[in-house]
């Protein structure tokens, strides 16, 4: 079924049926919202009514009830557009949920500049620093709806805390969603580490270069063991579909015993300030084949070797 | 730090309301104590005296009543209080602040046995309260209680009203605020603080929060079909 592999599905629909599953399946899982989501999970809410929370437009009751919930036995899972779910209500992820040592699974949509034409005020591509920065926190970036099922399911069964980026951008095929760095093509020279969704333009960006790429959809914890099984050149690209950078100093820190250059794309630190497209902003920040391959040649010529 | 002649707990006994300030000295090294946690003393004896059905034993038991400290400072007579009803040794109380202390100046809620969570930065105790009696709700668990105690200089932050209109309108019965208003807060709250609950949807009351026996009647009367917020208001000191 090379069909399954293609699968049209969206992360954000499948995030809803796994969840409407988990809630029939596992007594202890409660999804809570804040007016984003709800009427695609009303179903599931007709059916749970006291374990789907919809608090209206209030983010910081959303974590702190969520951390409630926790505290009381249950497996929440809150759930809105990233800016909304991780930067508006910061200091209840530090507190209610880090200091408290309370676990939830967090998911969000929205990533980055899906919602373009939203402008800035609905787009997030600190989210995944923010959340980095505060200790103790899983980060998976899935990039297919076929990664993001078994990181939730995993998810729900824990009690740790776990933010979950999903994204409209997708790639193509399904990779690895075991925590590791998976190794998607063998090359020599430098190794490009695509996180998410960023592996379709990175492959296309890098056809017919003579590098190996490899691939993560889990960023907290960092797979640096992974990461120096492939970088044996020493020499490695970091693409991110957030923040550039955010993921540097893991790789620094996986490498710190070799001599090494890393180049880091992703979101740059800007003030965009324009609407439009995913596929036009991904222009503007490099992250499209063309820009990712610019990027890459510039740094491979760099190469003192 | 040598310790004066003090009553112990170390056979369990508990200790009465005349002991806390004999153990608030412990902490505070000499007989002044800080006004904010002497604003918070009454309502909290009186709370674990004869409200709260938790025990030094029963800390983790799932069918405990819950009490959370929102208003995290001065958290000194909160310390004195649980050291008197068993859940703290009272040989922590001298290490208040120190390094390797498990009682800092605002408290961690892991750090302290009976202290369900931690807080500090205010506004923080609500809304996880609303949680916790979804929570118990959502597990079916009608009897514990969830008090939540803030301060009126707390109610300033935002969060506080998103929780307090959310609980009104899910009706969680079993959850009561008390709110101690030393009239701290810069600029006020005119008609009163239990306006702000009443009109989302709380049973409200309002008592002398010095007076033990109005604070118990307040602090045990529930609605049975909304939350239940009692303003315990300290007269200023001359």
């Amino acid at each position: 079924m090379t069909v399954a592999a293609h699968s049209p599905v969206t992360m954000r629909d499948r995030f809803e049926q796994v969840v409407d599953e988990l809630l029939d399946a596992d007594p202890r899982v409660a999804v809570v919202l804040a007016d984003i989501g709800v009427d695609r999970l009303r179903r599931a809410a007709h059916r749970h009514p006291e374990r789907v929370v919809n608090v209206g437009i209030r983010e910081q009751l959303l974590i702190g009830v969520t951390a409630g919930l926790a505290a009381a036995g249950l497996r929440p899972v809150a759930h809105t557009y990233a800016p909304f779910l991780v930067e508006r209500p910061f200091e209840q992820l530090k507190l209610d949920l880090g200091h408290q040592d309370l676990g939830a699974v967090l998911v969000s949509i929205g990533a980055s500049y899906d919602a373009a034409a939203s402008g800035r005020t609905h787009q997030a591509p600190e989210d995944v620093a923010l959340v980095a920065s505060l200790p103790g926190w899983t980060i998976h970036v899935p990039g297919h709806a076929d990664e993001l099922e078994p990181l939730l399911r995993e998810a729900a069964r824990g009690d740790d805390r776990v933010y979950i980026r999903l994204s409209e951008q997708r790639n193509r095929s399904p990779v690895g969603a075991d925590g590791r760095l998976t190794m998607v093509r063998s090359g020599g020279g430098a190794a490009v580490v695509a996180v998410g969704p960023t592996l379709d333009p990175v492959l296309d960006a890098t056809a017919d270069l003579d590098v190996t790429v490899a691939y993560a959809s889990t960023v907290r914890p960092f797979d640096g063991e992974g990461l120096r099984a492939v970088a044996g050149a020493a020499e490695v690209v970091l693409v991110e579909p957030y923040l550039a950078g955010t993921s540097t100093a893991a790789v620094a820190a996986a490498l710190v015993d070799r001599p090494h250059r890393v180049l880091a794309l992703g979101v740059g630190s800007v003030e965009h300030r324009r609407y439009g497209s995913r596929a036009q902003h991904d222009a503007a920040h490099g992250l499209d084949a063309a820009g990712i391959r610019r990027s890459i040649e510039r740094f491979l010529r760099a190469s003192p070797a | 730090m040598a310790a004066p002649a003090l009553p112990t707990n170390g056979d369990r006994r508990r200790l009465a309301y005349e002991d806390l300030d004999s153990l608030l000295a412990l902490m505070s090294g000499d007989e002044k104590h800080d006004p904010a946690s002497h604003s918070t003393l009454d309502v909290l004896w009186v709370l674990y005296d004869r409200i709260l059905r938790v025990t030094p034993e029963t800390a983790d038991d799932p069918g405990r009543d819950r009490f959370l400290l929102s208003k995290g400072h001065g958290p000194t007579a909160y310390y004195a209080v649980l050291a008197a009803k068993g859940f703290l040794p009272l040989e922590a109380l001298p290490s208040f602040g120190a390094y390797d202390s498990p009682l800092g100046h605002h408290p961690d809620g892991t750090l302290v046995r009976g202290a369900e969570i931690g807080s500090g930065s205010l506004g923080h105790g609500l809304p996880i309260a609303v949680g916790i009696a979804l929570g118990l709700r959502a597990r079916s668990r009608s009897e514990p209680r969830v008090v939540c105690l803030l301060g009126d200089g707390e109610l300033d932050e935002g969060s506080n009203h998103e929780a307090i209109a959310f609980a009104g309108r899910a009706r969680l019965d079993r959850l009561t605020a008390v709110v101690v208003d030393n009239g701290s807060a810069t600029h006020g709250w005119p008609g009163g603080i239990e306006r702000r609950f009443a009109v989302e949807g709380w049973a409200t009351a309002v008592v002398d929060g010095r007076d033990h026996a109005a604070l118990a009647v307040a602090l045990t009367r529930l609605d049975g079909a909304r939350p239940t917020a009692v303003v315990a208001r300290i007269p200023e000191r001359a």
